[in-house]
């Protein structure tokens, strides 16, 4: 295969790609879309495999890699609960990201590339030294957001004293260091610079997701996502590949919009959620003189619950993390089919950050087999609450608190919420009165119309189920 | 040992109500007590003996029988003389008593060392008690009530209409008073379409109804009327001739008055006089709810409906009896809310807890001895109103599908700023063959942006699975790096190290590839209509 045809060969994946991301726009697309994604892959792959960068003393090791790491991935991918999608995505992203960092260095080793010019030999290095670093950020910083999201590490985010100084110096020192690798003429001390710039880079990457709590994981996981873009992108520059470029930088730009989204949904300045310490309610939640809830709590039994349900002609129910916790989502779809065949209008509420990625509700109710066109979105369905008998709250707080749009001096003031307490009531299912990932407590709970239905979601569902077809 | 509630029948003249259901038997045997039902106590409230025996009451054919084997008995009426001589002595009374009007009555219980709570001393400002305000539940009837009452006795439509044979106005309906009655009253005259308007000395209720879809209509002077506990006061002289006024106008305008206006322990206000009911127009109605209390009307006959002036002005007292079914049920629910309060263990035994506020305000005589009235409960049960009118904080617009509003010119300028000078500094110092890739990746970024705006929040996760797979597009960079062809003036290259790394970073990539675009799949195949 000759260099242009190899050259149009990326061209035409270029486009497959850009289709396959046009593709998620709706459901129905989506799949053509996924489909649009493999075929765009296989060309780029067998574009370059058979290309004239290839000799074919390479063919080998590359089926050798491919079957060993595509068998992996094929048996996660099959395995995996869509409960632990954030997880995986961000074990992922961590390999993009460690590979861009392999790809780099080896790009470093090797003397074979000619550069007609000192300008463009410091470019390719700068590439490199880029390229390595937000590879080595987006390799350690998933790993932790992996750690977190699976519980192996604790979701309260570790604040260091100091630590934005800590990360400026770490990137003053980059810098330097960078400085230093441009000027420097011999291999073995660049190649000593480039390795503790990568150290640096890790501890970077590691501090900066350490110190994010749990709540705003959504941010996390899209950034990440978006690094890991940039990342390929940075690699594209290194090897002047103008297909690694392209994808880099939409999937990079995909990540930042994703990440702008769930910014928005909470609230909050992109800048505050990486500089972290939200989680732990670092802000001052009771300083803030954010009234002390006036009212009772009204408990509510699973028998009583289903009764209203039954009584009702217009449900809502909203989801949240602790639904995914309870592995609940089969229980809830088969009280709303029970429901729907009764002739009660269900719905689900999702609010953009619910869950622990973008979306993850959404993945979760279309395992259960919920119809997508019953699943809406904040915006949608935020101003039918009053016309709702019974709005169920299933393992979320924080994304149905009045105080966000009733109290100035709340943390979470002036996020965008959804508005449970319009309907005529609403029932909470939560285990204990803790409050959410951001500390606050949740005047919903004491409204004279707001129900709790304490224990574990599964459980309280399965009786709710049991009372209902009853 | 498990103790025995006994339900006598009322036997209070044209009382049909009665103090326990069926259903809420049931429920009482849950909480280990025996229940005893005379025989036909339920019969006005259509509970026949069956059903409850059916719910596992016992059914006794006297009323002796049931005073004298309960260690409880619940009544709705305040008991007769004779009914409390059949009280077994150091017994149990729960019940309507109104202790303050019925000082014999009380002297009679005391003397058979009963042990009486009244649920009409309920400290109503406690939120926990509203589980077992029989006062509102029945307030609650009596003002749906009145609307019917009204309506059966009114000549025409409440909604308006407009038929072949002409149009309809729509009756207009005003409702002195917005307590529980009258919040009830105004939800009820409003669906059945009429055109509600309603007056209280408490400003803080014009939101309840306008959310009942009732109108608030001021009385044009500055006073508020909160008398704490949530009922009204008295009001000062120059309010109430404003007041007046304001009647004497709805008076001439309106088809139907309901009043609801109470002040305790004193007669009710007389609101509308006798001139205002002559301005009325004939045939229109007035339903007194303040009758028992002398009425809030000059011409009304306490238990009665009369024409004056033609005006149809009813002062029915068993307002809430008339509807004896639904008010059984929720008096008999107030009752078993208050016995869960009073058997915690639910073993069938009563734990009379002074500790607690709700009970404490109950319980008028306690083993003979006077404890009424109850000091006010301890806690600030008043709640200090969140500030009603907090600022509601702008919520900025969530997103939808496209960029969202467009920035503002100033932002607008700094971000092309920026962009001018970044791309100035480009332009200045690289080489034209990163140029070349950079005007590519520009580019990429502005597709990718336009592109994924589109995606539907739903897919968002399998967006992200999706160009995670994509991203494993840096396998190209591994690939190039495994065997490219070398030329022979390249001699120090080492080839092993690249190799391996290379190959390693092609594995990791791999699993990237395969293994994101198939769990994507698996996603997006779940996505179902």
């Amino acid at each position: 295969m000759t260099s242009s045809l190899a050259t149009v060969s990326y061209i035409g994946a270029t486009i497959l790609f850009i289709l396959s991301l046009g593709g998620l726009a709706h459901p129905e697309s989506a799949r053509r879309g996924n489909l649009f994604g493999i075929v765009g892959m296989t060309i780029a792959v067998l574009a370059t495999v058979l290309g004239p960068q290839v000799t074919s003393a390479g063919i080998p090791w590359i089926i050798g890699a491919l079957a060993v790491g595509g068998a992996i991935g094929l048996i996660a991918a099959k395995k995996v609960q869509m409960t632990q999608m954030p997880e995986l995505v961000a074990l992922m992203h961590s390999l993009v990201g460690l590979a861009a960092c392999l790809v780099g260095f080896a790009s470093y080793v090797d003397t074979s590339a000619v550069f007609p010019t000192a300008a463009e030999k410091a470019i390719h290095e700068v590439e490199i030294y880029v390229g390595i670093f937000i590879g080595a950020v987006t390799f350690s910083g998933s790993l932790i957001a992996f750690g977190k999201l699976s519980g192996k590490i604790g979701g309260k985010p570790l604040l260091l004293p100091a630590r934005h100084m800590l990360n400026l110096i770490g990137l003053v020192l980059v810098i330097l260091l960078g400085n230093w690798f441009l000027n420097t003429h011999s291999t073995g001390v660049g190649m000593a610079l480039l390795l503790v710039m990568t150290v640096i880079a890790l501890a970077f990457g590691v501090h900066m997701v350490m110190a994010i709590g749990g709540a705003d994981m959504p941010v996390v996981v899209s950034m990440l996502n978006s690094y890991s873009g940039w990342a390929a992108a940075a690699t594209g520059f290194m090897l002047s590949n103008d297909l690694l470029i392209v994808v880099g930088a939409l999937v990079g730009s995909s990540g930042a919009i994703l990440s702008y989204i769930m910014c928005r949904a909470m609230n909050r300045n992109f800048i505050s959620v990486i500089a972290g310490g939200f989680g732990s309610g670092g802000g001052t939640p009771s300083a803030a003189g954010a009234a002390e809830p006036e009212g009772e709590v009204t408990p509510i039994s699973a028998e009583e619950t289903a009764e209203l349900l039954r009584d009702a002609k217009n449900v809502v129910i909203v989801p949240g993390y602790g639904m995914a916790v309870a592995q609940a989502q089969h229980v809830v779809c088969e009280i709303v089919k029970i429901l729907r065949d009764k002739g009660v209008i269900v719905r689900f509420a999702i609010h953009p950050v619910a869950g622990r990625m973008p979306g993850h509700m959404n993945v979760l109710l279309a395992e259960a087999k919920v119809p997508y066109d019953i699943v809406l979105e904040m915006d949608e369905i935020n101003a039918d609450f009053p016309d709702t008998d019974v709005a169920i709250v299933i393992g979320a707080n924080d994304i149905v608190n009045p105080a966000a749009q009733e109290d100035p001096g709340s943390p979470i003031a002036g996020m965008p919420v959804l508005e449970v307490w319009k309907a005529r009531t609403s029932i909470v299912m939560k285990r204990s009165m803790a409050s959410g990932y951001a500390g606050v407590d949740n005047p919903l709970f004491y409204k004279e119309n707001n129900r709790m239905l304490f224990g574990d979601a599964r459980k309280m569902l399965d009786e709710v189920l049991g009372a209902l077809s009853a | 040992m498990a103790l025995l509630i006994g339900v006598p029948k009322e036997v209070a003249a044209g009382e049909k109500r009665v103090a326990t259901v069926p259903d809420v038997v049931q429920k009482l045997a849950k909480l280990g007590f025996e229940v005893a039902v005379e025989s036909g106590a339920g019969e006005a409230a259509n509970f026949a003996d069956e059903d409850y025996r059916a719910a596992g009451a016992e059914v006794l054919p006297g009323a002796a029988d049931v005073w004298a084997r309960a260690d409880i008995v619940f009544k709705v009426r305040p008991p007769t003389l004779e009914e409390v001589g059949m009280l077994r002595e150091g017994a149990t009374l729960v019940g309507f008593v109104w202790p303050a009007q019925n000082p014999e009555l009380m002297q009679a219980l005391q003397a058979r060392r009963a042990t009486v709570l009244a649920i009409d001393c309920l400290p109503r400002q406690l939120s926990r008690a509203q589980k077992m305000d029989a006062l509102t539940s029945m307030a609650g009837i009596s003002g749906y009530r009145a609307v019917i009452e009204a309506a059966n006795a009114f000549g025409r439509f409440f909604n308006g209409q407009i038929t072949a044979a002409g149009k309809i106005p729509p009756a207009k309906v005003f409702i002195a008073g917005a307590g529980v009655a009258g919040l009830a009253a105004i939800g009820t005259a409003a669906n059945l379409g009429a055109i509600v308007r309603a007056n209280d000395t408490r400003a803080e209720v014009a939101d309840q109804v306008v959310s009942l879809g009732g109108e608030f209509v001021k009385v044009d002077y500055e006073e508020e009327g909160s008398g704490g506990g949530g009922y009204a006061k008295v009001m000062s002289e120059g309010f109430q001739a404003a007041q007046r006024a304001m009647y004497a106008q709805q008076a001439r305008e309106v088809d139907i008055i309901i009043t609801t206006a109470l002040i305790p322990g004193k007669p009710a206000p007389k609101l509308i006089t006798a001139e205002m009911v002559q301005s009325m127009k004939p045939g229109s109605v007035i339903v007194d709810l303040a009758a028992e209390q002398g009425g809030n009307c000059e011409l009304t006959v306490p238990g009665e409906a009369v024409v004056r002036h033609g005006v149809t002005i009813i002062g029915y007292t068993d307002l809430v009896s008339r509807l004896a079914k639904q008010s059984s049920t929720l008096y008999s629910n107030n009752l078993l809310r208050m016995t869960e309060d009073l058997c915690k263990a639910k073993d069938g035994n009563i734990l009379v807890n002074f500790e607690d506020d709700a009970i404490r305000g109950l319980t008028v005589i306690r083993d003979g001895e006077l404890t009424w009235p109850a000091p006010p409960p301890k806690l600030p049960a008043a709640p200090a109103k969140p500030k009603a009118a907090a600022t509601p904080i702008a919520a900025p617009k969530g997103h939808g599908h496209g960029a969202g509003e467009p920035m503002s010119v100033k932002s607008l300028a700094v971000v092309f700023g920026i962009g001018a000078v970044l791309f100035l500094l480009v332009g200045l110092y690289a080489p034209a063959a990163f140029l070349a890739h950079f005007t590519v990746f520009v580019l990429a970024c502005f597709v990718g942006y336009m592109v994924v705006w589109n995606v539907t929040p739903s897919l968002h996760t399998p967006l992200m699975s999706v160009t995670n797979a994509i991203s494993s597009i840096i396998a190209i960079g591994a690939l190039v790096q495994v065997a490219p062809p070398l030329s022979d003036s390249v001699v120090d290259r080492p080839n092993a190290l690249i190799l391996g790394l290379a190959v390693f970073a092609l594995a990791l990539t791999a699993v990237n590839m395969f293994g994101g675009f198939a769990v994507t799949r698996r996603m997006l195949a779940m996505f179902r209509k």
